[in-house]
C-alpha cells in the first residue's frame, strides 16, 4: 500500500523547514536508510533517510520550498508493483499520537516593536532574528576591541552548538575564537583568571544547565572578588548561553537559573526577550567592568524581530521596557515570559482589559522604578516567568511593591511561574509545568475581580 | 584476530549477535519515530557501538551496577531491560521505564540496577564510583560498571574520582567509549594526550585499550578487570576503541566528519558484521539461520514501537508525584 512521506522533525525546537534538495526522483526505488533528501532546519542542513522501501510514487514538495511544516506529506511511497495512481490515495503514515513537541511552546506572538523614545527620529529598522543579533554583537565588539575574545564547548569549528557563532572562527581566527575541552569548571576559572589579567573574555556555555559545573567559579571567583579585594581587581567577563526550557529535553537541560543569578550581589544578570535587546544588551554586557550572566532561550533564537540600524547600538543594563501600554493592570515579565505576557496582552484587549506590559531586561539591577510608575496607574501586578516558583523574580517584585507602592495595589500580586516540580520529559506534561498564556489570563481576571 | 581461533562457544556467539543486533534495530526505530514526531527533545543514538556493552554485559553478575551518560539505549537493552519500556520512555508514555518523565536521557531501573541515564557530560563517573563504595561498605564482590565518553574524560571530576576510587580500592571498571568525538569535536582536537587508558597511571589504576568494535576482545578484557575488581584489588579502565554511525543526536548534522570515514568504519570494522562472518565462517549458524533471527528481533522491535505509540500518555496528575520520595 502507498504511503506518504512526512516532513520530519530533526531538531527539538524545529517547527518547519526547507526541503533543500531531492537526492530521489519519481520512479527511484529506495531502501530503509538511503539518504532521499535534504533538509534545512532552523540550525543545520540534515539529510534525510527513508524509513520504508519501495518506489518513489510522486514527490509532493518541490526542492527548494521553504516553510515546509512538520508532518506534511512531501513525497508519497509506493509499494513494489504499485503503480503510481495509488499514489493520490495514500494515507498518510501513522500520524504522532501525541502533539509534535514544538506544538509545547505557545505559538508565535505576532510582536511589533513599541517606539523606543530614546531612538532618534528616523531611525531605520531591520528584521533579524535573535540568533544573528547576538552574533552581531559579538561580531562588533571583538572589532573594535582585541582584548574581547569567545570561548566555550564548539564555539569554533562547529560554528556554535545553537549556530550563535557561526562565522566567526573564519572572521576572528583561531586566537580569538576558542573551542574548548568539555571542562566548564575549568574553562570558566581559565575566562575569570583572562578578566583579571584585563582581557574581556565571553563564555558561551552550551546551555546554562552546564554552567551548574562552573557554578563556583562565577559565584565565588567572579563575582566577589572585587568586594574581597577592596576594589582593586574587577571582572569584566560576560557568560552567556541558553537558559531554561527548550522542547522536551526533559529536567536535567531545561533549568531556568534566571532567579538564582539574580540573588547574586557582584553580578549583574540580563534576560532579552526580542533581537534588538539581545544585541544591544549584549554589547552592554561585553563593555561592562563587571561580571554579566547573560540568559538567552533556545526557542527565541529563531525568532525575528526589528532591530534598529544604527551605528553601534546598545541598550542600557538595568532598565526596563515598557512593550504595550496599558491601564488596568501591570504585567511584569522578562526573557521567554513576554511571550505570555503579550499573547495574554492581546487576548485580555479583545475582552476589554487594558494590560500594560513591563519587559525588565535586566535582572540584576532590576529596574522596579519603572514597574512602581506602572502599577501607580494601573494599581494591579501579575507577574510572569518560567521558572521556578520559590524565591522567584515574582516574589521579589511583589515584595518590592508590598513595600513601595502598597498604598496603590487594588488586589494582592499574583505571580504567574513554572511549576514547583523537575522538567517531565512527557509532551503533556512539559506543558502542564510550564507556565501558559491562559494563566496568565487568569490571573490578570483575578487581579481586576473580572 | 586473524588466525587465532577465538575461544568462544557457538551459544555464546549467537547471543552475542542477537543482543547486538537488537540494539542497531531498536536505534533505527528510535531514529524513526523521532523523525515522525513521536520522540521529541535529544536523543542519542547507539548504532555502531553496540559490541562495548554486549562484550561487557557478558561478564556482570547478578548484583552487578551499570551507570551511563545521555547515550543510554543500548545499555539498558543490554542489561536486560525490557524494550518495550525503553521505547515507550523514548515516547514519554506511561509504559515506560520512568513513567514518561525521563525520556531518552533518563531511565532507570533499580531492578537491573541500570542507575541511569545522565544527561550531565561527566557526572556519572563519581556516582558510579558510589555504586562500588557502597559495594566495598557492605563488603559484598559486585563491580559497578562505569560508562563515559571520550569527551566525558576532560571534565575534572573523572580525575577526583580516580584518586578516590584507587585510594579507596572501589571494584569500579571505567569504560571509556572512545568514539573519537565528542558533539562536534575530533578527540584530538580536545585533549593533550589521546591514550585515555593511561590517563589512571598517576592514580596507580591499571588501563587498557581495547578494540571496542570486537566483542570477543571486549569481553576478555572486560573479564581481566571484572577479575581484578572481584578481587578487592581497586579500580581498572578499559578505553574502548569504537566508532558511533549516527549523528551525535538526532539533531546533529555531522559535517565534521566526511562520509567515507564513516563508510570506512561500517565496511571494514563493523562489530556485528565481524561476528556474522564468524557464525558462517566456523558453520555456527546458515544464512537461514541468521535470517530468522533477524526476523524474531525485527518482532520484537515492532512489538516494542507499537507498545510506545499504543501506551496512554501519563496520568496528569503524575506531573507531581515523584519529587520527594
Ligand atoms: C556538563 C555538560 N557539558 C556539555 C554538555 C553537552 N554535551 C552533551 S553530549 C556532549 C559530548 C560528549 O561527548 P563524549 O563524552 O565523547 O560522549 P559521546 O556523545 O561521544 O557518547 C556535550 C558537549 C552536557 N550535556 N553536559
Ligand atoms: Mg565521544
Amino acid at each position: 500500500m502507498a504511503i506518504q512521506i512526512l516532513m520530519p522533525a530533526l531538531s527539538p525546537t524545529m517547527e518547519e523547514g526547507t526541503l533543500a534538495k531531492w537526492l530521489v526522483k519519481e520512479g527511484d526505488t529506495v531502501s530503509s536508510g538511503d539518504i532521499i533528501a535534504e533538509i534545512e532546519t532552523d540550525k543545520a542542513t540534515m539529510e534525510f533517510e527513508a524509513a520504508d522501501e519501495g518506489v518513489i510514487g510522486k514527490l509532493l514538495v518541490a526542492e527548494g520550498t521553504e516553510g515546509v511544516k512538520v508532518n506534511d506529506p512531501i513525497a508519497v511511497l509506493l509499494e513494489d508493483g504499485e503503480d503510481a495512481s495509488a499514489a493520490d490515495s495514500a494515507p498518510a503514515a501513522p500520524a504522532p499520537a501525541t502533539e509534535t513537541p514544538e506544538a509545547v511552546a505557545a505559538a508565535p506572538v505576532a510582536v511589533t516593536v513599541p517606539d523606543d523614545p530614546e531612538l532618534p527620529e528616523g531611525t531605520t529598522f531591520k528584521s533579524m532574528t535573535v540568533r544573528e543579533a547576538l552574533r552581531e554583537a559579538m561580531s562588533e565588539e571583538m572589532r573594535a576591541s582585541d582584548d574581547v575574545f569567545l570561548m566555550g564547548e564548539e564555539v569554533a569549528q562547529y560554528q556554535g552548538a545553537y549556530k550563535i557563532s557561526q562565522g566567526m572562527l573564519d572572521e576572528f581566527g583561531e586566537r580569538r575564537v576558542i573551542d574548548t575541552p568539555i571542562t566548564e569548571h575549568g574553562f570558566t576559572g581559565l575566562a575569570v583568571g583572562a578578566a583579571f589579567a584585563g582581557l574581556r573574555p565571553v563564555v558561551e556555555f552550551m546551555t546554562f544547565n552546564f554552567a551548574l559545573q562552573a557554578i563556583d567559579h562565577i559565584i565565588n571567583s567572579a563575582a566577589k572578588t572585587l568586594y574581597m579585594s577592596g576594589g582593586q581587581m574587577n571582572c569584566p567577563i560576560v557568560f552567556r548561553g541558553a537558559n531554561g526550557a527548550a522542547a522536551r529535553v526533559a529536567a536535567q537541560h531545561s533549568h531556568d537559573f534566571a532567579a538564582m543569578y539574580a540573588q547574586v550581589p557582584g553580578l549583574k544578570v540580563v534576560m532579552p526577550y526580542s533581537a534588538a535587546d539581545a544585541k544591544g544588551l549584549l554589547k552592554s554586557a561585553i563593555r561592562d567592568p563587571n561580571p554579566v550572566v547573560f540568559l538567552e532561550n533556545e526557542i527565541l533564537y529563531g525568532r525575528s524581530f526589528d532591530v534598529p540600524e544604527i551605528e553601534d547600538f546598545t541598550v542600557p543594563i538595568g532598565k526596563a521596557k515598557i512593550w504595550r501600554e496599558g491601564s488596568d493592570v501591570t504585567i511584569v515579565s522578562f526573557g521567554i515570559g513576554m511571550q505570555y505576557a503579550l499573547e495574554a496582552a492581546d487576548r485580555l484587549a479583545g475582552e476589554g482589559i487594558s494590560a500594560e506590559v513591563v519587559d525588565l531586561r535586566s535582572l540584576r539591577p532590576m529596574d522596579t522604578e519603572t514597574v512602581i510608575r506602572s502599577v501607580q496607574k494601573t494599581n494591579r501586578c501579575v507577574t510572569v516567568e518560567e521558572g521556578f516558583p520559590v524565591g522567584s523574580i515574582g516574589n521579589h517584585i511583589s515584595a518590592v511593591l508590598m513595600e513601595q507602592a502598597f498604598d496603590y495595589l487594588d488586589a494582592p500580586v499574583i505571580n504567574c511561574t513554572g511549576k514547583d516540580v523537575p522538567m517531565p520529559y512527557a509532551a503533556n506534561l512539559e506543558k502542564l509545568a510550564l507556565v501558559t498564556t491562559d494563566e496568565v489570563i487568569a490571573a490578570v481576571k483575578s487581579v481586576t475581580y473580572r | 584476530m586473524a588466525g587465532k581461533k577465538p575461544n568462544v562457544s557457538k551459544e555464546e556467539l549467537l547471543e552475542y549477535y542477537r543482543e547486538m543486533l537488537l540494539i542497531r534495530r531498536f536505534e533505527e526505530k528510535a531514529g524513526q519515530l523521532y523523525g515522525m514526531g513521536l520522540i521529541g527533545g535529544f536523543c542519542h543514538l547507539y548504532i555502531g557501538q553496540e559490541a562495548v556493552v554486549v562484550g561487557l554485559e557478558a561478564n556482570a553478575k547478578e548484583g552487578d551496577e551499570r551507570i551511563t551518560s545521555y547515550r543510554d539505549h543500548g545499555h539498558m537493552l543490554a542489561c536486560g531491560m525490557d524494550p518495550k519500556g525503553v521505547m515507550a520512555e523514548l515516547t514519554g508514555r506511561e509504559g515506560g521505564y520512568s513513567r514518561g518523565k525521563g525520556g531518552s536521557m533518563h531511565m532507570f531501573s533499580k531492578e537491573k540496577e541500570f542507575y541511569g541515564g545522565n544527561g550531565i557530560v561527566g557526572a556519572q563517573v563519581p556516582i558510579g564510583a558510589g555504586l562500588a563504595f557502597a559495594n566495598k561498605y557492605r563488603g559484598n564482590d559486585n563491580v559497578s560498571f562505569t560508562y563515559f565518553g571520550d569527551g566525558a574524560a576532560n571534565q575534572g571530576q573523572v580525575y577526583e574520582t580516580f584518586n578516590m576510587a584507587a585510594l579507596w580500592k572501589l571494584p569500579v571498571v571505567f569504560v571509556i567509549e572512545n568514539n573519537h568525538y565528542a558533539m562536534g569535536t575530533a578527540q584530538e582536537r580536545s585533549t593533550s594526550t589521546p591514550a585515555i587508558y593511561t590517563r589512571g597511571e598517576a592514580f596507580e589504576i591499571p588501563g587498557e585499550a581495547v578494540d571496542g568494535m570486537d566483542v570477543l576482545a571486549v569481553r576478555d578484557a572486560g573479564a581481566k578487570a571484572v577479575a581484578h575488581c572481584r578481587a578487592g584489588k581497586g579500580p581498572y579502565i578499559l578505553e574502548m576503541n569504537t566508532y558511533r554511525y549516527r549523528g551525535h543526536s538526532m539533531s546533529d548534522p555531522a559535517k565534521y566528519r566526511t562520509r567515507e570515514e564513516v563508510q570506512k568504519v561500517k565496511e571494514e570494522h563493523d562489530a556485528i558484521d565481524h561476528v556474522r562472518e564468524m557464525l558462517l565462517t566456523g558453520k555456527h549458524a546458515s544464512e537461514d539461520d541468521l535470517k530468522a533471527i533477524d526476523k524474531e528481533i525485527k518482532a520484537i522491535v515492532s512489538e516494542a514501537a507499537q507498545f510506545a505509540t499504543d501506551s496512554p500518555e501519563p496520568d496528569v496528575s503524575e506531573l507531581w508525584t515523584d519529587v520527594y520520595a
